[in-house]
């Protein structure tokens, strides 16, 4: 009819090859609208280095973390009157080298984000997706159980959670991360609910998918992006909390370079020796922020929805 | 007559919906007592306008949903509540919406070749050389294979559907709007593709639109669809030479000629959709057809005609009152 006449074979070919694929791909695009934001970046940077003072750690600190030096208890940082230049940023009470202490600590806190992040994605993750794909009876229990996690303050629940568990480094990320773990389980299930009635969904369900290939290969992938940015700022409370809990006494345990156990442990000279809190307060402040930081440029880069184009 | 690929008798879906803790469920016919047959190799078309059961008829064929009511039999099995990886494998569906219906994180190769990973134990080398094949018959290049669909415009994407729904080679392909989407100029590509692969594979295609100068251009069958219910059903010459459902006049009526010569005898319908939740008794045209008595409001009306085109009427139009 009308169809055949307004159209030869050759000019719907014609079409055809001048449809250019026009768009940047996936890795360039992230990179394109993460950079635009130049607190991102410059969290970035912070966050490379101070995994590069992670792994570096035994070449860059001048001391062992753990060494007392005689005759050297709460000297104060170099650039002062009765400073040290050994001693880069003083000792503390019992004459440890605060400057190695926080380098070495800068390890514990990469680690307690990277293990408690890892424990609440996966299970955070996991839970979610199969409360989002099954609903019913069982997606309003899981939803009622995080609820009640959710409603009390973190920071008393995992308190609780370690005074449970007994005091120490590893209990403490344990308790943490299944403080955190709720936001990963709503985020995963909203993600999911969004999108399993998409075409695509469908379209692998009738391919004849399984619902486990429907979980964990149609629908996860889609659902990472909200996921990723939690991760990332999860990652800053999570070394925010465990610094807390090392401060009460219920993290690591002395004499561990942790930076909450070191100010738990300057506490009483506050007032004498400021700066054996005043570091390990600014290095929990600088990671947090710049992690934070990234964190946003992520979601700007990840989230569709504040893209123009 | 060749084998019958489809066969549905007396198809119906209804939904429950809940308006309330207090209010009584209600129940929506979203599709009630829809029957037909098709051959390999031919094209049935399903026409009708917005929420009448056009989707929720191809929800049903696919195996998506379970029908309420009726049955269902592919390529000679019967559908039953339990999964039969070859009736899977008879049927498959192209969704209307191009830029919904792959998956944004897969390679355009990951996307065709799943159906068979999910499906079959043919090897990675083979399924790759399957995809390729695929690919160019439906007018693509290989160097399209490693990409990522938001990299192609909506024709491409339909043309990618339409591929990956071939990959086991079904008999039957459910099109659901599969152009409705697209541009003049790509909808005409689109279906020459579709009418080349039919010739070329055997394939029966139920090809749901409201587009009827398409249709008309594709159909060698047409099923017309009232609020849920199977109003004319005949061979696409007959219902189109000689509509003898009001409704079909009605809607044959309303589609644009392009011709400025021809005098225009458009039937003007008065009157809303009615709900599908609360539809009128009798038949579901009855509130705003010009040829109701009072005995449309009594029944469903029973089918009238010969066979091979026949209306759900009790008046249904003569030869000579159809000019369309």
């Amino acid at each position: 009819m009308a169809l055949e006449e307004s159209i030869s074979e050759e000019a719907a070919e014609e079409l055809a090859r001048n449809e250019t694929p026009a768009r940047r791909s996936g890795l360039s695009e992230f990179w394109y609208y993460f950079s635009e934001n130049r607190g991102a970046v410059a969290g970035l940077v912070v966050f490379a280095l101070l995994v590069l003072v992670a792994i570096l750690a035994p070449l860059l600190a001048p001391h062992d973390p753990n060494i007392q030096f005689d005759n050297a208890q709460l000297l104060p940082p170099a650039w002062t009157s009765g400073g040290e230049w050994r001693f880069f940023l003083g000792t503390d009470a019992v004459g440890r080298d605060i400057f190695s202490r926080l380098i070495y600590g800068s390890r514990f806190s990469l680690f307690i984000g990277i293990v408690v992040v890892a424990i609440a994605l996966l299970g955070g993750v996991t839970v979610g997706l199969i409360a989002g794909y099954v609903r019913g009876w069982l997606d309003t229990l899981i939803m009622r159980i995080m609820d009640v996690i959710l409603a009390f303050p973190s920071l008393l629940l995992a308190l609780v959670l370690v005074a449970v568990l007994g005091p120490g480094l590893v209990n403490a990320m344990i308790a943490i991360a299944i403080v955190l773990q709720p936001h990963f389980v709503r985020l995963t299930r909203a993600a999911v609910i969004g999108e399993i009635d998409r075409e695509y969904v469908i379209s692998a369900r009738v391919a004849g998918a399984s619902p486990f290939y429907l979980m964990t290969r149609t629908l996860l992938p889609n659902c990472l992006g909200p996921v990723i940015v939690q991760a990332a700022l999860s990652f800053s409370n999570a070394i925010l909390d465990a610094a807390a809990l090392g401060f009460l006494g219920m993290g690591a345990q002395p004499p561990t370079p942790e930076w909450g156990t070191m100010l738990a442990e300057s506490r009483e000279f506050i007032l004498k020796a400021w700066w054996a809190v005043t570091f390990p307060g600014l290095a929990i402040l600088v990671t947090v922020l710049a992690i934070n930081l990234m964190g946003d440029g992520l979601r700007d880069a990840l989230d569709p929805k504040l893209k123009r184009s | 007559m060749s084998e019958h690929v489809l066969e549905a008798r007396d198809l119906a879906r209804f939904y429950e919906t809940s308006s309330g803790a207090f209010a009584k469920p209600a129940t929506v016919r979203a599709l009630d007592g829809a029957s037909f047959d098709l051959e390999a190799g031919r094209t049935l078309a399903i026409v009708g306008e917005s929420g009448c059961g056009k989707s929720t008829l191809a929800r049903v064929l696919t195996m998506i949903e379970p029908p309420s009511r009726g049955e269902l039999t592919i390529d000679g099995r019967t559908v039953s509540g339990k999964a039969d990886p070859k009736l899977r494998q008879a049927i498959q569906i192209v969704f209307q919406n191009p830029f919904g219906s792959l998956n944004p994180r897969q390679k355009i190769g990951a996307i065709l070749e799943e159906p068979l990973k999910l499906n079959t134990d043919v090897k990675a080398r083979e399924r790759k050389r399957r995809g390729l094949a695929m690919l160019e018959r439906v007018g693509l290049r290989a160097e399209h294979y490693e990409r990522y669909p938001h990299m192609f415009s909506g024709g491409q994407r339909q043309r990618i559907a339409i591929a990956r729904a071939l990959m086991l080679q079904p008999r039957v392909l459910v099109l659901d709007e599969p152009v409705s989407a697209l541009d003049v100029s790509i909808q005409a590509q689109v279906l020459n593709i579709l009418n080349d692969l039919q010739e070329e594979f055997g394939l029966a295609y139920v090809f749901i639109s409201h587009d009827l100068s398409v249709v008309r251009h594709i159909a060698d069958e047409i099923l017309i669809m009232y609020l849920g219910r199977v109003v004319e059903h005949g061979s696409a010459k007959e219902v189109f030479a000689h509509p003898t459902h009001p409704y079909t006049a009605a809607l044959l009526s309303a589609t644009p000629v392009a011709d400025p010569t021809r005098e225009k005898n458009r039937i003007p319908l008065t009157g809303e959709l009615p709900s599908p939740l609360d539809p009128p008794p009798g038949c579901p045209f009855n509130p705003r057809c010009w040829k109701a008595q009072a005995d449309c409001t009594r029944a469903f009306p029973p089918d009238t005609g010969e066979a091979g085109h026949f209306a759900a009427c009790y008046h249904p139009l003569a030869e000579n009152e159809t000019t369309a």
